[in-house]
């Protein structure tokens, strides 16, 4: 698994770059032309309004959906012509956290954690076992969680074991789904704080979809605004609040938006008090 | 406290008032609100006075904005400030104009579903070949490198799926056989032929009911749990997952059924020759008086082991429909519930109709062969 690492993909292409994508269901057009070049390290959020295709991107990047037209790159490696063994390097160096987790619901926790590690790797039972419960108690998990089927967890635990999936075979790249949502104000809080904590230790470039102004303010470093098919608008979440797009504009200065950016006010003058 | 709608009405200088009495709500307005509109009819002014209602709820308001509205040109009502905003709420998303619904004509609409029905049935034989093709490459690859294949899911499918089954379907053919067993007994002895009752027990069950009944019950079973197990699993994007971990879903989970059923099919169809057998022994011994022991030799000399094999060999090709088409429909699950409930319908009527079908083309063939 090592010894072919650094042939297969370019380390120092961008982990995710999105050229010219076209994306339709019929003739329904959902992306036009749309671009999008996620740098190594940043933790991206992409907003956007239900049905411009926030999920259809996800989807077209991690390879589930054909786009019409355009390229997706990943680590350099345009996906739809990549050869199986790129496309296992790919998935080697990639988590995916779904909405609603879509943990494999007749595994326990454990098992779910493990079966990226049995797929990819050649290491014994004893050593994927023990990497097992590491990931389970990176993603703040409790030591006895592993054991519990995926059905008796609760919806914060559920995104936090499949976050632990996501990371099991220490990925680059991360991809979250509405990582908060459906979570309560002071658990969403807890897992932006994790997913920050995570990509800052582990080198982690993040693509986040999300609807929560908190998380954008609290751990985003770039915001891309899916609006009109494309990406409207690429920058860290200070600078779009001055943005004049009409979308970004009521998204941000909407009442919660206002809420959300002087309740980080608040907090940073607080922390600069101290 | 309860009261239930009511209104006076009175002539003014300027038109008609109306006072409102009573709750207008939805379960108590009932025919007040008829009334009020038929009263209101015509009139160019009117002033409605709602300060004497009890209850107000947005149907309420609806029936009293409609009423109001049907003709008057100027409308006055006086109300506490609650109900003045519970009005104007109302009002407001009565005005907002709804996208307008194309309507088709019904005979539009039949030719597009016919339309559509022909294309389906193209499209989901094009699937149904997408599918076994994608099957045969993960049979191949398994056959290729076995140390890849789940065995743990396959041999705990095969537990579940399979042995499982056991006890129904040995009891079913039990009593299958001891029926043929009963029906040939009377109808034989009528021309003194009881003898023969062993000749066609055997015949109908080693040949044709143990392998329909089994088919047919994991059919039932087995084909409708595969496919609605697949289809929770793409629901719930697990599929999904696996497909970005690398994993194929039908390596994981397609296989893993498909060799389960395969192995615990025939073995199945064995036990349930064994039962059927045994039923009518039961019968022939009980009403005919023919014993194990002749019952068995009339058996082996007059029926012989070919329709035994005759009734094995389409046990692999029930197998492979059965669960070949369980597993399908569970993969062609969409994101809803009503789909999940189709496609399952679908996995045990395609399943019971294709294992009929089947035995027809064997039996004819047989028929060709001689056999």
């Amino acid at each position: 698994m090592t010894a072919d690492r650094a042939d297969e993909l370019d380390e120092r292409a961008p982990p995710i770059e999105v050229r010219g994508l076209y994306s339709a269901f019929e003739d329904h057009i959902i992306h036009k032309d749309l671009n999008l070049t996620i740098p190594h390290g940043d933790v991206v959020g992409v907003v956007g309004g239900s049905g411009t295709g926030k999920s259809v991107l996800l989807n077209t990047i991690i390879g589930l959906k054909r786009p019409e037209g355009g390229t997706v790159k990943i680590f350099g490696q345009d996906i739809e012509h990549a050869s199986r063994r790129k496309w296992t390097a790919i998935e080697r160096r990639w988590g995916v956290l779904f909405q609603q987790g879509a943990l494999w619901s007749n595994l326990t926790v454990k098992e779910n954690v493990a079966a990226p590690l049995q797929e990819h790797t050649n290491l014994g039972h004893k050593e994927i076992s023990e990497l097992a419960d590491l990931k389970i108690a990176l993603a703040g998990l409790a030591p006895g969680s592993g054991a519990l089927k995926p059905s008796e967890l609760s919806g914060g635990m559920i995104k936090r074991a499949g976050l632990a999936r996501a990371l099991a075979l220490d990925p680059e790249l991360l991809f979250l789904d509405e990582p908060t949502s459906g979570l309560d104000p002071i658990s969403s809080a807890a897992f932006d704080e994790l997913i920050r904590d995570l990509a800052d230790s582990l080198d982690l470039t993040v693509f986040m979809i999300t609807h929560d102004l908190d998380s954008l303010y609290a751990i985003t470093d770039q915001v891309a605004v899916l609006a009109d098919k494309k990406v409207v608008a690429m920058a860290p979440v200070r600078e779009l609040e001055k943005s004049d797009h009409p979308w970004i504009r009521s998204y941000f200065l909407g009442t919660r938006g206002r809420a959300s950016a002087e309740a980080r006010k608040a907090q940073a003058a607080a922390s600069g008090a101290n | 406290m309860d009261q239930p709608a009511d209104f006076t009405l009175s002539q003014t200088a300027q038109g008609r008032a109306a006072v409102l009495s009573g709750d207008w709500t939805a379960t108590r307005m009932e025919p007040a609100n008829e009334k009020l509109v038929q009263a209101l009819v015509g009139v160019r002014e009117v002033s409605i006075d709602l300060t004497g209602i009890g209850r107000l709820d947005t149907a309420g308001a609806y029936e009293i904005l409609k009423a109001a509205d049907a003709s008057a040109r100027t409308v006055n009502y006086i109300a506490r400030p609650e109900i003045t905003r519970l009005l104007e709420l109302v009002d407001r998303a009565v005005k907002a104009e709804g996208t307008p619904v194309v309507r088709r004509r019904s005979f539009h609409e039949f030719f597009e579903r016919i339309g559509h029905g022909v294309i389906n049935v193209g499209l989901e034989a094009f699937d149904t070949m997408v599918f076994m093709g994608h099957l045969l490459v993960a049979i191949a690859r398994a056959c290729a490198n076995p140390r890849r294949v789940r065995w743990a899911a396959c041999f705990s499918l095969f537990e579940r799926a399979g042995l499982d089954a056991l006890p129904i379907v040995v009891t079913t053919t039990f009593f299958i056989g001891a029926v043929v067993g009963l029906l040939g007994a009377n109808m034989l002895r009528t021309f003194g032929a009881q003898v023969f009752v062993v000749q066609l027990i055997g015949v109908a069950v080693l040949r044709e009911f143990n392998v329909i009944i089994t088919a047919v019950l994991l059919a039932g079973r087995s084909g409708s749990s595969f496919a609605a197990e697949i289809g929770a699993m793409k629901m719930n994007q697990e599929i999904d997952a696996m497909r970005v971990l690398g994993v194929d879903p039908f390596d994981a989970l397609v296989f893993p059924r498909f060799f389960a059923l395969f192995l615990a099919f025939p073995l199945l169809v064995f036990a349930a020759t064994i039962a059927g057998l045994a039923g009518g022994l039961v019968v022939a011994w009980s009403q005919l008086g023919l014993g194990p022991t002749f019952f068995f030799s009339q058996l082996l000399t007059t029926v012989g082991p070919t329709h035994f094999w005759v009734g094995m060999s389409k046990a692999p090709v029930l197998a492979i429909i059965i669960a070949g088409i369980g597993c399908h429909q569970g993969m062609e699950v969409g994101g809803d519930v009503e789909s999940l409930g189709r496609k399952v319908t679908a996995s045990v009527v395609h399943a019971i109709f294709a294992t009929i079908l089947i035995d027809a083309v064997f039996a004819l063939i047989y028929m060709k062969l001689d056999i």
